[in-house]
């Protein structure tokens, strides 16, 4: 995958972080001392499921012969590669913070773009896990559709994303 | 005392990490490859986790849902869009929390359309996640994704406000109405 220049978006974002930082701190020290432990809450959470996550894909991604993953869930594997790609997102509970980075390398080794896509938007829309607390909220019917919906569209936000990458890079 | 709850957190790294050593030591070759992919990931992704959680941090202390959710009534149109997205997006955690947070906000008078958009901007359009996500994949990946999801996300709102019928609507406000 290209990258438009990581380490200055990198650069942007932090100062965007020490800008807002520095003026929420001024506006009120105890919101921002509030923010920064939520910060820090969410850090140490997610960090067992992170490196967990980065291990099995990198030990997967080493061990797998990149024909492998391309026959499962690359470019040429087609719709089954999405049914595929969308029934693990569906299924499954991941952060963002874990998939992207697992997403970029799946990338690197062969994974197809709209398989990958369908991937991450199944996994944030999708939730059959959580389905039943859904429910709880908003009844069956809704929860259902709703969730319904959001599977059925996944397959097009692949094909936009498919189709962007293509035009652009 | 304190060191249980941790290594019951911890499990499930620690034996992807003795997997992951059994098997790189079996395979040297592949061991190799692993610890090569884990060495170009983990820096970049520690790097970039600290100000995406700040942020994410930030925008949850100071985004007042309580104050804003009266202004995505019935009537809020498409101003009242716009600030259930912009809400979405500003948030932060995982689908399920926003669940309970959609509650509160159907309670304070928040159209079950702004609800259901909220909740999809939540899920998939978070803006730190969104800076992280053209770290990780790439700026067409990501924005392109980003149009994609949020075309889908106004679509579904409005379709899922008509399509439960009536009475179903009059049920979940009832019982959201106290």
């Amino acid at each position: 995958m290209e990258r438009l220049c990581p380490t200055l978006m990198t650069w942007f974002l932090y100062l965007a972080t020490g800008v807002l930082l520095g003026v929420s701190a001024a506006a009120s020290p105890e919101k921002t001392k509030k923010a920064l432990k939520k910060a820090l809450n969410t850090f140490v959470n997610i960090l067992p499921p992170l490196t967990a996550t980065l291990l099995l894909v990198s030990i997967s991604v080493a061990m797998l012969p990149q024909k492998v993953i391309a026959s499962l869930i690359g470019e040429e594997s087609g719709f089954s590669g999405r049914i595929l790609a969308s029934l693990i997102g569906s299924l499954t509970l991941l952060p963002g913070f874990v998939a992207f980075p697992m997403a970029k390398v799946l990338l690197e080794h062969g994974a197809g773009v709209a398989q990958m896509a369908v991937f991450i938007s199944t996994l944030m829309m999708v939730g059959a896990a959580t389905a039943p607390l859904e429910a709880s909220f908003f009844g069956w019917k809704v929860t259902l559709l709703r969730n319904g919906m959001a599977y059925l569209w996944s397959f097009g936000i692949g094909y936009t994303v498919w189709l962007a990458v293509k035009i652009w890079i | 005392m304190d060191i249980k709850p941790a290594l019951k957190k911890w499990r499930i790294a620690i034996g992807a990490l003795v997997f992951t050593a059994v098997l790189g030591a079996a395979f040297p070759e592949s061991g190799r490859e692993t610890l090569k992919l884990l060495g170009e990931n983990v820096s970049t992704i520690l790097g970039i986790l600290v100000p995406v959680f700040i942020l994410l941090g930030l925008f949850d202390v100071w985004v007042p849902r309580e104050r804003i959710a009266p202004h995505l009534g019935e009537a809020s149109g498409i101003r009242g869009i716009v600030l259930a997205v912009l809400l979405g997006a500003s948030s932060a955690g995982p689908l399920y929390v926003a669940f309970p947070v959609a509650e509160v906000m159907l309670r304070k008078g928040t159209s079950l359309r702004n609800v259901f958009i909220f909740l999809g901007s939540w899920s998939s359009m978070r803006l730190p996640m969104v800076l992280f996500e053209i770290q990780s994949v790439g700026p067409v990946f990501a924005l392109s994704r980003f149009a994609a999801s949020l075309s889908g996300i106004l679509i579904m709102g409005v379709l899922l406000e008509r399509f439960p019928g009536v009475e179903d609507r009059v049920a979940i406000l009832e019982r959201f109405a106290e």
